[in-house]
């Protein structure tokens, strides 16, 4: 029996940002940002893959770089079998049919000046020029109902709605070219405890009913949990562990990944007060300036000395689990 | 008597559309060495409620009530006694550290000021202790980092600089106006642990505000409630998590997303906050509620205490009995 072949492909993707040296001398060379560096991993059709980091971790710059909305520096993108870096700006707009995107904030990314019916059509229009108005109308208008809009709505701003219907705006504007990938960049951060359920269960509707593949990025393990088979765990531009749901959740592996887990608080007076607690001491490193070795050395509680002098590639620990850690399940 | 005390604390704002109450008859007393946390999602007067008692409401904003601070009204106090009592005996802390901390002024400057005005010490000592109050938050190399500006922070210490600050004098109540919501759940861990020992250390009371229930469980003692700028459910606790009487409160419980539970879905709470200033006659919750009737359209229920749990005070039309049933068949 074959393997399905994953829907997107992606393998040692880099993005580095170079940044004005601070220095005065005008000959120095500028300074590299890493933000994405060497990450990899695959999507396959109907799936759901969540991807958890803190602030600074390079989860959204990924995101976008799926995309191409910012320049890659290295690697591989392959789409349903068709290598995407160094590809033609329209090669990347036929793509965008199947591949779209949910962004973190609702209200900043809908076009003050547009009507919700101008916002959702937008991407028909352009993808499908030739489309008559009756039908990019008649589509935009059946796909308000299916996010939980009314029709009546068609011809107000974005901002007569409230943050979780601008979610939903968002969510109709993506799903109206029928993708085949839903990149969601944060899509519940910026929501209320309420109505980030409200979006999750639509999501998880729509993903049954259309069949959709979605990437969901999160700075929470709690709120990808509901959503996703696969968790990828980000820390510093790479990847430290890539899990199915069951795996992370109930025998976490990298002591990132445990850290994260034990950091978020139960809603469960008894319970919150009597976990064990495991705290990462510090901040996380500046990205301009990124330790030697493995990236999370400096706040790992099971760092040895050869964890500064060989940067870690992820590797299977088991049938479910990958991680990158020269430690764990090495010694023991 | 309690060291702080809030009786039928009312704030209105005088807007281009009319005056809104954003709180409305909210009540509560704190003792020395507890922690109150004030639940609710955007819009439902939280932050407002503190902010008057604090004497910081917007130019349009006005408060009725009393606010009894060791026998002291601090609504009816004028600026100048006021400013004895804030930033020495009553601290607070904001939400967003970038913001509230001011860009020009170094955090020595800062944290001096508070020490020279409202303990009267000379620049050489005020620096002293304000460098062993850095100490204290965990600041690495305090004495050398006192000297820079707030945008040389990261997040997690900008806000450690500030609990430092409202910490100097050694407040007797500390207000946090959702310290950790703009922080990674590690760095969250890591202000929340703090938090508990400064006040295990000093005895400081906390009025916690946030919508986070697990921030909640793991801090409060007593918890309150709100929704439309009105207590839906106050008191201890644990029959608040374990037991909630207030179909608002196990809708909020529902909706969190919980790392520790199986596969069930979500359970969204339809519709979304309202809108101030055009509140439901009856209920505010009534719009979204899955239990409403008739009469909670018209008529607003009064907080009154459970009757087979006298700690906690409820504003519900169904009988606390009906909404536990609720809660059940939600299997919370």
């Amino acid at each position: 029996m074959n393997a399905p072949a994953p829907l997107l492909s992606i393998r040692d993707l880099k993005v580095h940002f170079s940044i004005a040296s601070e220095s005065p001398l005008p000959w120095k060379a500028p300074r590299l940002l890493k933000a994405v560096d060497g990450v990899s991993f695959d999507i396959f059709a109907g799936e759901t893959l969540g991807i958890v980091g803190e602030s600074g971790c390079g989860k959204s710059t990924l995101a976008r770089a799926m995309l191409n909305l910012i320049p890659i520096s290295g690697g591989s993108i392959v789409w349903q079998g068709q290598e995407m870096y160094g590809a033609s700006a329209q090669a990347w707009q036929d793509i965008r049919k199947s591949v779209q995107m949910i962004f973190q904030d609702p209200l900043a990314s809908l076009n003050p000046r547009m009507t919700v019916g101008q916002i959702i059509a937008e991407p028909l229009q352009t993808h499908f020029p030739q489309m008559s108005k009756h039908d990019v109308m008649h589509k935009v208008r059946a796909m308000m109902v299916k996010v939980g809009l009314t029709e009546q709505q068609i011809n107000r701003y974005p901002h007569e709605f409230s943050g979780g219907q601008c979610q939903r705006i968002g969510i109709a504007r993506a799903l109206v070219l029928e993708p085949k990938l839903i990149i969601c960049d944060e899509p519940v951060s910026a929501l209320d405890v309420s109505i980030q359920a409200q979006i999750i269960n639509l999501l998880m509707e729509l993903q049954a009913q259309m069949g959709l593949a979605l990437v969901f990025i999160a700075h929470d393990l709690a709120v990808v949990k509901h959503i996703s088979q696969r968790v990828m765990v980000m820390y510093l531009g790479r990847s430290m562990e890539i899990a199915t749901k069951q795996a992370i959740y109930q025998h976490p592996s990298h002591p990132y990944t445990q850290a994260l887990l034990s950091a978020i608080p139960l809603p469960d007076p008894r319970r919150e007060r009597n976990k064990t607690l495991q705290l990462l001491p510090g901040d996380l490193p500046s990205p301009m300036d990124p330790p030697s070795g493995c990236g999370f050395r400096t706040r790992c509680p099971r760092a040895i000395a050869a964890c500064a002098l060989h940067r870690p590639e992820l590797r299977a620990l088991s049938a479910d689990t990958q991680i990158a850690c020269d430690v764990v399940g090495v010694n023991t | 008597m309690a060291l702080l005390e809030v009786n039928d604390l009312n704030v209105q704002f005088a807007t281009p559309d009319g005056v809104v109450t954003a709180v409305n008859g909210i009540s509560f007393a704190l003792e020395r060495g507890q922690t109150l946390g004030i639940v609710g999602e955007s819009g439902s007067g939280k932050s407002q409620a503190v902010l008057a008692v604090m004497g910081l409401l917007a130019n349009n904003g006005s408060a009725s009530g009393q606010a009894l601070f060791d026998g002291q009204d601090l609504l009816s106090l004028p600026a100048s006694a006021l400013n004895q009592i804030r930033g020495n005996r009553v601290a607070m802390i904001f939400q967003d550290p970038m913001t509230s901390l001011n860009p020009y002024l170094t955090v020595e400057r800062q944290m001096t000021e508070v020490l020279e005005f409202h303990k009267g010490l000379t620049h050489s000592q005020a620096r002293l202790r304000a460098v062993q109050a850095l100490d204290a938050v965990k600041i690495p190399e305090a004495a050398k980092r006192i000297s820079r500006y707030p945008h040389e922070f990261s997040g997690g210490m900008r806000q450690r600089v500030m609990i430092a600050m409202a910490l100097l004098c050694e407040p007797d109540v500390l207000i946090a106006d959702e310290p950790t919501t703009a922080l990674d759940v590690t760095v969250q861990a890591q202000i929340i642990a703090l938090l508990r020992d400064l006040q295990r250390d000093h005895g400081t009371a906390i009025v916690m505000i946030t919508h986070d229930l697990g921030v909640v469980a793991g801090l409060c003692d007593e918890v309150m409630v709100l929704y439309g700028g009105r207590v839906m459910e106050q008191g201890s606790a644990e029959p608040i998590f374990y037991q909630p009487t207030h179909p608002y409160t196990v809708g909020l419980l529902g909706a969190v997303p919980r790392i520790e539970q199986g596969e069930q879905a979500l359970v969204a709470i339809p519709g979304a906050p309202p809108n101030m200033a055009r509140l439901p006659a009856g209920c505010p919750f009534s719009e979204r509620c899955a239990l409403v009737e008739p009469r909670c359209l018209n008529t607003r229920p009064a907080l009154l205490a459970v009757a087979d749990q006298s700690a906690v005070l409820r504003a519900c039309h169904k009988s606390a009995l009906e909404v536990r049933r609720y809660a059940k068949e939600l299997s919370l």
